[in-house]
């Protein structure tokens, strides 16, 4: 007979202190790096996901990029609402994201957005969502994450760093901050045992100069980081980090 | 739809039918309105509108066509469907009476159903109010025996009756020479096709074009919930012509008329075409609670033009992966129900050089075309933020460090929209990688256009 620990481990809901949570597989992330230390192997599916980016622009897509090639290419829509800018077609076809499979959501006030999201979640035809609330209520979050457990749909929601604080019932946390011309991203809440140290993702790879057809530049055309300041941005990365 | 007060229809003077709550207060047909309305103050009269009768036989007749190709008007009151072909498909009569019901019920209709081997005999018990489902032409004659004389619906019955003829068993019973001669052949003509030993040749109903339905309201309504209580009536009778068409459409129009403004119309278009009376109710409901309406509604009316015809897909055996995309275009039409059609669109790429017009609003499904550009941000700016300078640096929240570039983006001069620019990328003093332009003017002002992420 098996003992109780044997048994207790074999159920899903149930892992270790310093064990990751052996829930339904996820969606490959594409980065090693960050398969490892989630639950599942990926992004997870029927789940709330929080991506708290320090500000825009730090690379917020990028980590998502390659889950939503895979999407695309499994033949899922994904939908995006209330985006704050354009998604920019040709970035998106170049990271291999199928655009016909992708839907745009534009709306004029937060209650629109998180019907939208609800909607989404609840519709089977939809492989994942990514939604961009200006201001979000834990009632709220609640609510789309009991959607997003009805469905197998990716949900992702990009919120402030400062909604690090509050308390929200989405089972993937992650806040994105620069560091040393990569990424730093710090897993502040997962299923499974707490992560201290941030996970290190390679910066942008550095755009081939232009084409040559074009006139000589103006500018030095590669101008790269100064060692020092690229230090400096480091130091005062890390230093935030510890103070959170 | 059910009124607060009690109502009544008449014709010449005397209630012809009243509901449940006039006949509670003693109304019964055959009243002179005067002394209905000495019972029933209250008592909302309607005139019969024979026109209106023959509109919603019609309309029932469209409808009944998804269970058979061969249904027959029998005017005033009786639609007859040749249902034989059709047992098989919907699993026996009683499934077919069922749905008929249901379908009935849903459109606001109350029903007297019966089925017989012959169309003259189901004819009569579904006036006698009898309801029986025979299937079986030995169990016939036993069944129309004890039907009374008045289903016949002719100017004899009184002198059959005074011969001591009551029921068409006594008519069965009585010699077919003498019944003849005295009430002519019509008669017993009549009672062999009844019995099925005379052909009874039907003709049958050929279904309309377009479809149209019009309902008037028993009360104004102003509330969205109300109209769209009545409306589902509408939707229900379209699903069953759309069904016996095996049909679908994008495109129904809802016309709501006041009483002196203009009719407001409520277009709801749709990504694929569809039938159920369900979603297009779902989609109608976030359209009415939108609508301001200028008055209160009298009278609705659905309308659709074009139909086209509804693949079947097929159901797989294992997984539900075709299921999912077909629920696809039920979510763009949910969310374009109250967020309206522009709001929700998807994106393509365009085979031009000017960035703000290599991107543009694509209906989602629809392949794009493969176009190669050079490193672009997943962010566009809709507008190019001017940014500051700082001794011919650009500004940001702080000095742009040029990372690559110029990228020369020079173009659009044959449609006035030219360009000409110097594309660069930059990291702003928070690490973020900026796409940013300079203008080739001689003034040579700098722009964010995107944000790299």
């Amino acid at each position: 007979m098996p003992s109780l620990a044997a048994e207790l481990e074999r159920h899903p809901g149930i892992w270790r202190g310093n064990q990751l949570a052996r829930g339904c597989p996820g969606i490959a992330t594409g980065f090693a790096a960050l398969d490892a230390e989630l639950p599942g192997g990926g992004w997870p599916r029927a789940a709330l996901t929080e991506i708290l980016p320090q500000h825009e622009g730090i690379g917020e897509l990028r980590i998502l990029g390659p889950a939503l090639a895979q999407l695309a290419a499994q033949g899922k829509f994904v939908v995006w609402i209330a985006p704050p800018y354009l998604p920019y077609a040709p970035a998106l076809a170049a990271a291999g994201i199928d655009l016909a499979r992708v839907l745009i959501v534009k709306t004029a006030k937060d209650g629109d957005s998180l019907w939208a999201a609800e909607q989404a979640l609840g519709s089977a035809a939809c492989g994942g969502m990514l939604a961009w609330p200006r201001d979000i209520r834990y009632t709220q979050l609640r609510r789309l994450q009991l959607a997003a457990e009805s469905g197998r749909c990716l949900a992702v929601l990009f919120r402030p760093t400062e909604a690090a604080r509050e308390p929200s019932p989405a089972v993937l946390r992650i806040a994105l901050a620069t560091a040393a011309g990569g990424l730093a991203l710090s897993i502040l809440k997962r299923r499974g045992a707490p992560l201290s140290r941030p996970i290190l993702l390679p910066a942008l790879s550095a755009p081939p100069a232009a084409a040559s057809s074009s006139p000589p530049p103006r500018f030095d055309a590669h101008v790269v980081d100064s060692p020092t300041s690229a230090a400096a941005a480091a130091g005062s990365i890390s230093a935030r980090l510890a103070l959170a | 739809m059910p009124s607060p007060e009690p109502c009544a229809v008449a014709e010449r003077q005397h209630l012809l039918v009243c509901d449940a709550k006039a006949a509670a207060r003693g109304l019964r047909s055959g009243l002179p309105v005067t002394a209905a309305l000495a019972l029933a103050p209250g008592l909302r009269l309607r005139e019969r509108d024979a026109a209106a009768e023959t509109e919603a036989l019609l309309g029932i007749a469209a409808w009944a066509m998804q269970c058979t190709p061969s249904v027959a008007l029998d005017f005033p009151d009786l639609v007859l469907l040749e249902v034989s072909g059709s047992l098989k498909l919907f699993g026996g009569l009683g499934e077919i009476e069922a749905r008929l019901r249901q379908g009935l019920a849903a459109m606001g209709y109350s029903e007297r159903l019966a089925a017989a081997p012959t169309a003259r005999a189901a004819s009569w018990f579904a006036r006698a109010g009898k309801h029986c489902l025979i299937d079986d032409a030995t169990l016939l004659e036993g069944e129309l025996c004890a039907l009374p004389l008045s289903v016949l619906q002719c100017r004899e019955e009184e002198a059959l009756s005074s011969i001591g003829a009551g029921s068409i068993g006594d008519l069965l019973a009585l010699p077919r020479a003498g019944l003849a001669r005295r009430f002519g052949q019509d008669l017993l003509d009549a009672l062999d096709q009844a019995l099925g030993r005379l052909p009874d040749p039907r003709c049958f109903c050929v279904l309309p074009e377009k479809f149209c339905a019009a309902l008037e309201l028993p009360a104004e309504a102003t509330q969205a919930e109300a109209l769209l209580f009545a409306a589902k009536r509408l939707l229900a009778q379209l699903e069953g012509f759309l069904a016996a068409r095996a049909a679908g459409t994008r495109r129904l129009r809802l016309n709501l008329t006041h009483r002196t403004a203009p009719a407001t119309r409520i277009e709801l278009g749709l990504v694929a075409a569809c039938r159920e009376a369900g979603h297009f109710a779902l989609l109608l409901r976030e359209r009415l609670q939108q609508t301001a309406l200028p008055e209160p509604v009298r009278a609705i009316a659905l309308e659709v033009q074009a139909i086209e015809p509804l693949e079947y897909s097929n159901q797989s055996l294992f997984s539900d992966e075709l299921q999912q995309e077909g629920n696809w275009p039920r979510l763009i039409e949910r969310l374009r129900s109250r967020l309206g059609a522009a709001a929700v669109h998807g994106i393509g790429v365009c085979a031009d050089h000017r960035p703000e017009r290599a991107c543009a609003e694509a209906e989602t499904g629809t392949r794009q075309l493969a176009l190669d550009f050079n490193l672009r941000p997943f962010w566009l700016l809709e507008r190019p933020q001017a940014l500051e300078e700082n001794g011919s640096i650009p500004c940001h929240h702080g000095p742009l460090k040029l990372l690559a570039g110029p990228e020369r983006i020079e173009s659009g001069w044959w449609d006035g929209a030219d360009v000409a620019r110097d594309y660069f990328i930059a990291r702003a003093a928070d690490e973020a990688l900026l796409w940013v332009y300079r203008e080739r003017s001689p003034a040579g002002a700098w722009y964010l256009h995107g944000i790299f992420s």
